[in-house]
């Protein structure tokens, strides 16, 4: 690990965003991963989406769980709010958190141990339920933190540093995801920030439960020959099937890719997303087909990345509940206290 | 474009941008990372070997390394490299054990014409090795213009009389308050080879209206200097105008304020911007409370049967014609008569060779200057050098010194029977600094501190008395603060294409945004596609070869902070902190195999 603080000066030409903040200035501490781990590129890819959003720090909350993954919200926006919870724990206290104040941007960050082992079910039912939030999981497929065994969604028959092949059976968090309801889901790759970044940050304009797989090579223990999540793996397998720009604010953006490959997604949050098609074929809005789709690549070996599907429309929980426009925790006692004489009333209702 | 080839010695050497602005190509971050240790002794011989003068440098270098200083790229300011080069003279150990030893002559007699930086730099060279030098010099010491047109009060004769000594002690025979009146006779006494750096001792004149008339109270400012350090001047009207916007006419104000000039003031033709004078020169001149006008060219000197009066200035303004270049042209308001009782003029310095005769083969060009190679520093007669002021016209105490190590080898050369024209490359050293995962040999942690001030002695005191120095230098305490804004650009970050997995991780952790990877393209169309905007074209682009995915990494070497987290968060050791530590080849150091050509 880094000893030293990143250097405070930057480039002297860097952009600003429309809130005046550089990219630098969505930056956390410096991280303690281990020397090219992939979680840092998906923590800049964070950085680097929020600061084009010109999000206000302020109005995010990172929550995680255990592990290399939800070490991560330490290294990036230093200056939102964080809850660093109990393993596998990040879907209940991050819906508990929205249910609570349904104004502030609501990012989970978990890894392929905290969601698909210990948390599986915390994943499955905030999933369910449509939170509105942005759950990452920078998956590995392997325990990190332990020296190296298999997690999850080690695929069956890769093999692990020591040598020893998997005989388990693989879980596709996004496969799951699709299943579950998920009204955004992608798939990428830590080394291809051109498609991460703006997957982030469509994923954060997306009002419902948006899900981002993504693959995140680790160095110490799962870049190896025999690997199906190393860097030289992941770039020879993977199939993406769409690259996005997402368009915000009033900037209009010339998008020049050839007519009828371009795709326009309209966001709840007034942003669009401009989908230029490489599978010509692939419909992100068809939430069966991409279930066959997904499945008939990965049983060719293949690596299907990009946005998946997504159903632009979607309600999240707060919808489905009927709650109130106001955060809950802004409500005052005077709103929330019918007072004694509506009590009274109730209570004679029931005699 | 091609990938960079790092072995050429130029390309690191650029990256040091102080060592390359450098006219004598001092390891600065070297020799400031010795003064942060503590080290003075051996920051001092390190400047020793490059630039002969540190302590007289220290105080009076025109500093070309300070405006290319990385950090004021990064910052409002660059490091103050000139003053830590007096900290290492201030504060170190008698370093004479460290000099060399005056060695068994071989014969060969070399004679100087001047007894100034040049000069001595080519002695202090060739000593050593064994010839027999003779500098002879019109006045009694030795140090040239560096005695007698510096005052006292920013260069004490101390500091002249240490480091023109340690010259000296090798062997040199110095002949001072003799003066060299013929080349022609001088040549007939034989000497192996003549080396001349007589400097540009002629100050310009200044021919309007008046000049003769009123000559009694209108001085050359160099000479006036001169007078001045050697102790015939001592006093000067209480009005006075300093005429002129170069450092010498800084000396003239700074000095009449001294002498007894109560209203002082510094008249230039151009704006205040534009002047010649050292931005800190200027500083010190309007600290002692002389006002600089701008924008008015003398046309008369006023006098009053004689007796100086003032004198009468046209108002003028600046134009740019198409090309951008400046124009002064008459403003159209009334000329401006300031009272004054004496004049310095200081509008320039000229060469002036009427003791070299036409027929002893040396050719002068149509401005009167001897055709000299700018590489060899040899005349139209192979066995006579010049350099300094005297090989091209005046510039500063540093470029004398590089000149006169270039002579020197020139010398070596032709006295070794070697072609001088074949000039070796210079001498690199390159080391790994990594000592363990995340450890380096240098400091890498990047300070924050913005210039430290060097502490002046107080106005009413140093106003007092001409040989009182002003600069008080660095303490240890400020010297240490300072030596850790370098930004070690000397330890270079050195990219090995097979060992790279594309990982991202150095792209990620870089505070600068220095590092892209990025398909190849032609220069102009990578400096478009960087991850920062390129914005000084002039520094480089260092390139891979094409990695794993097609791809290439390219790193604009203009803001690197040289800080070694690119190394430190690089999994595979693609990225490496090497120290590049260049050398420029002395005459009689080991010369390196492959050699560069005179062209």
């Amino acid at each position: 690990m880094t000893y030293i603080a990143k250097p405070k000066f930057h480039h002297p030409g860097l952009k600003k965003n429309e809130l005046g903040y550089t990219h630098r200035d969505y930056e956390g501490k410096i991280s303690t991963l281990c020397a090219g781990c992939g979680h840092d590129s998906i923590t800049a890819s964070i950085i680097e989406a929020c600061y084009e959003l010109s999000i206000e720090p302020h109005r995010v909350a990172k929550i995680s769980g255990i592990g290399c993954s939800s070490k991560t919200p330490d290294y990036f926006l230093g200056n939102s709010h964080g809850f660093n919870s109990v393993h596998g724990r990040m879907p209940s206290v991050l819906t508990g958190a929205n249910l609570a104040n349904r104004d502030l941007i609501y990012l989970g960050v978990s890894g392929d141990g905290d969601s698909a082992s210990i948390g599986f079910g915390q994943f499955a039912h905030s999933i369910r339920r449509g939170v509105n939030m942005t759950y990452i999981v920078e998956n590995n497929g392997v325990y990190g933190l332990t020296k190296g065994q298999f997690s999850a969604t080690a695929d069956r028959g890769s093999k692990s540093k020591k040598g020893v092949t998997n005989t388990d059976n693989a879980i596709d968090l996004v496969a799951i995801a699709l299943q579950l309801g998920a009204t955004f889901v992608a798939r990428s790759f830590s080394g291809d920030k051109t498609q991460l970044v703006p997957l982030i940050a469509a994923a954060i304009g997306h009002k419902g439960a948006s899900f981002i797989d993504v693959i995140s090579p680790c160095i110490a223990f799962n870049n190896h020959a025999g690997s199906t999540k190393s860097f030289d793996y992941v770039r020879e397998h993977n199939d993406a099937v769409n690259r996005l720009d997402v368009l915000v604010g009033r900037d209009p953006i010339a998008v020049d890719y050839a007519p009828g490959t371009v795709q326009m997604v309209e966001q709840h949050d007034g942003s669009r997303i401009a989908l230029r098609k490489i599978d010509a074929d692939y419909d992100p809005h068809d939430r069966l087909g991409a279930q066959t789709f997904l499945q008939k690549h990965a049983a060719k070996g293949q690596i299907v990345t990009g946005l998946l599907y997504v159903d632009p429309d979607a309600e999240d929980l707060h919808e489905h509940l009927n709650t109130v426009e106001t955060p809950l925790n802004t409500l005052e006692a005077d709103t929330l206290c019918p007072g004694s004489a509506m009590l009274d009333k109730f209570n004679a209702s029931l005699r | 474009m091609k990938p960079t080839d790092i072995a050429a010695p130029d390309y690191f050497h650029k990256v040091v941008d102080c060592q390359w602005a450098c006219p004598a190509h001092t390891p600065v971050p070297e020799y400031i990372r010795l003064i942060a240790q503590g080290r003075y002794s051996d920051a001092y011989m390190i400047n020793w070997k490059s630039n002969v003068f540190p302590g007289i440098l220290g105080r009076t270098c025109d500093r070309p390394c300070e405006p290319a200083c990385r950090r004021g790229r990064v910052e409002e300011t660059p490091v103050a490299i000139c003053r830590l080069k007096r900290v290492a003279a201030d504060f170190k150990d008698d370093i004479t054990q460290r000099l060399p030893r005056p060695s068994a002559k071989n014969g060969k007699r070399v004679a100087f014409v001047g007894g100034g930086p040049a000069s001595l730099t080519v002695a202090r060279d060739l000593a050593p090795l064994g010839y027999h030098c003779t500098v002879f010099d019109g006045d009694p010491r030795a140090g040239g213009m560096m005695r007698s047109q510096i005052p006292k009060f920013r260069l004490p004769d101390s500091v002249i009389d240490e480091e023109t000594g340690y010259i000296l002690g090798l062997g040199v025979d110095f002949k001072g308050g003799h003066r060299i009146e013929s080349m022609k006779a001088l040549l007939a006494e034989k000497y192996d080879a003549i080396f001349v750096g007589s400097g540009a001792p002629r100050g310009r004149e200044l021919d309007i209206p008046g000049r003769k008339e009123a000559a009694a109270n209108v001085h050359i400012g160099i000479d006036w200097l001169s007078s001045v350090s050697f102790g015939h001047t001592d006093k000067i009207g209480k009005r006075v105008i300093v005429l002129g916007g170069g450092n010498t006419a800084m000396d003239c104000c700074r000095t009449a304020r001294r002498l007894g000039g109560e209203e002082v003031k510094v008249v230039v033709r151009s704006g205040f911007e534009e002047m010649k004078a050292s931005p800190w020169e200027k500083e010190d001149a309007l600290h002692e409370d002389i006002p600089i006008l701008n924008f008015l060219v003398p046309t008369a000197f006023i006098h009053d049967n004689g007796k100086l009066t003032g004198i009468t200035f046209q108002k003028v303004k600046a134009e740019y014609d198409a090309k951008g270049r400046r124009n002064l042209v008459p403003s159209g308001e009334p000329d401006q008569t300031i009272e004054c009782d004496d004049v310095l003029v200081a509008v320039g310095q000229e060469n002036a060779f009427p003791w070299i005769e036409q027929d002893c083969g040396i050719e002068f060009d149509k401005w009167h200057m001897p055709k000299v190679d700018p590489q060899t520093f040899v005349s139209t007669n192979p066995k006579v050098f010049f350099g300094g002021d005297a090989a091209f016209g005046p510039k500063n105490i540093i470029w004398a010194v590089a000149q006169g190590h270039d002579a020197a080898l020139s010398i070596h050369k032709m006295l070794s029977g070697e072609d001088v024209t074949e000039r070796p490359l210079p001498e690199v050293h390159v080391s790994s600094q990594k000592m363990g995962i995340h450890e380096w040999s240098y400091d890498n942690d990047i300070s924050n501190d913005k210039r430290y001030k060097v502490p002046h002695r107080d106005k009413v005191i140093a106003l007092k008395d001409i040989r009182t120095e002003v600069e008080l230098g660095y303490d240890v305490k400020l010297a240490l603060g300072e030596a850790h804004r370098c930004l070690n650009c000397d330890v270079q970050t050195v990219f090995s294409t097979s060992l790279c997995i594309e990982c991202d991780a150095c792209v990620d952790i870089c505070p600068m945004d220095c590092i892209t990877f990025t398909d190849n393209g032609e220069e102009g169309d990578l400096r478009q596609r960087l991850k920062a905007p390129s914005l000084h074209p002039d520094q480089d682009l260092y390139v891979s070869s094409d990695l794993k995915t097609g791809r290439v990494m390219i790193k604009d070497e203009d803001v690197c902070l040289h800080c070694g987290l690119c190394a430190e968060r690089c999994p595979t050791g693609a990225w490496d902190m090497q120290k590049y530590l260049i050398e420029m080849t002395h005459a009689g150091s080991a010369c390196p195999t492959k050699s560069r050509s005179a062209a």
